[in-house]
């Protein structure tokens, strides 16, 4: 994550202008009850494949926490767990304000839904868990060995657990969810580019805040010099 | 040029896009009017927006980095 060049930050807007104007305006499958929601698709999923990633992310600098126990990699693991959260609630609400107009509610008694509910919640408690602790070490020890048992918990229920039964959402009972529309050569062209393009900003954002959190340390630390 | 061309692309594709008869209701109505390309204005300046102060907090905290380190 710690690249020190700025190029991609440039990347990152350029494709995120792009999905705006062009997930607005590209041609989409014309498709009962669907219509022009279909373009939700450049923005609500990308938020989940965003999470994912970041979330992995976060583990991965959990793990090496563990290993090699420095504030540094906690901070890392943490703020990305943060983005993550974050997208992860704005999949959420975008996903159910999607609902309220093609299955005519805010919310359904959907395994996908709720799964994705769940997975939100134990990540919630993520957020307490680490607010819990008065001792550095042990916050980042124990927030650590979490966050990975909070991965492994979540993704089944994001994305194993829906599938085994029947569900409204696509990428359910059994159904890939882009079997339709990766038909389309059109949506791919806007799709593909709005999940990087996402991603790309979810890192960004990381990043920002990390930078933000070592400064602190070091302005803390120089204090105590 | 490339962000010209990222904007100016799919406007172009989405004019060039004739609508047909006997199919599921999409919102050709608003691009005949016009009338769409106002909410991707302000959809692209949101997001441009969002973006520079972004960008701006990301500089901001560079300086602080380069400060903090003499």
């Amino acid at each position: 994550m710690f690249l020190k060049t700025n190029w991609w930050k440039a990347v990152a807007v350029l494709l995120l202008l792009y999905t705006a104007v062009a997930g607005l305006l590209m041609p989409v499958p014309r498709l009962a009850i669907l219509n022009e929601s279909i373009r939700n698709l450049y923005f609500h999923v990308p938020m989940w494949f965003g999470m994912t990633i970041i979330l992995a992310t976060s583990v991965y600098y959990s793990i090496r926490y563990l290993r090699t126990p420095t504030l540094q990699l906690d901070i890392l693991s943490h703020e990305s767990a943060k983005t993550g959260i974050y997208m992860g609630i704005i999949g959420l609400s975008t996903g159910s304000i999607w609902a309220r107009y093609t299955w005519g509610t805010w919310w359904t008694n959907d395994p996908k839904l709720n799964g994705a509910a769940i997975a939100m919640l134990i990540y919630g408690a993520y957020l307490v868990l680490r607010s819990s602790f008065q001792d550095e070490q042990q916050r980042a020890r124990i927030s650590a060995i979490y966050n990975i048992f909070a991965f492994a918990a979540a993704m089944p229920l994001f994305f194993i657990l829906p599938r085994l039964t029947d569900s409204l959402h696509p990428g359910a009972g059994g159904n890939p969810a882009f079997a339709k529309y990766d038909l389309d050569s059109n949506m791919r062209l806007v799709f593909y580019p709005a999940v990087i393009g996402w991603t790309m900003l979810a890192f960004w954002v990381t990043q920002v805040a990390c930078r933000l959190a070592f400064l602190k340390q070091k302005v803390y630390e120089k204090q105590l010099a | 040029m490339l962000l010209l061309a990222a904007l100016l692309l799919p406007v172009w594709h989405a004019l060039a896009q004739a609508p047909g008869a006997d199919m599921p209701e999409m919102a050709d109505a608003l691009r005949q009017s016009g009338k769409i390309y106002v909410v991707v204005a302000v959809i692209a300046v949101v997001l441009t927006g969002l973006l520079i102060y972004l960008i701006t907090l990301d500089r901001k905290i560079g300086r602080l980095e380069r400060e903090i380190k003499d």
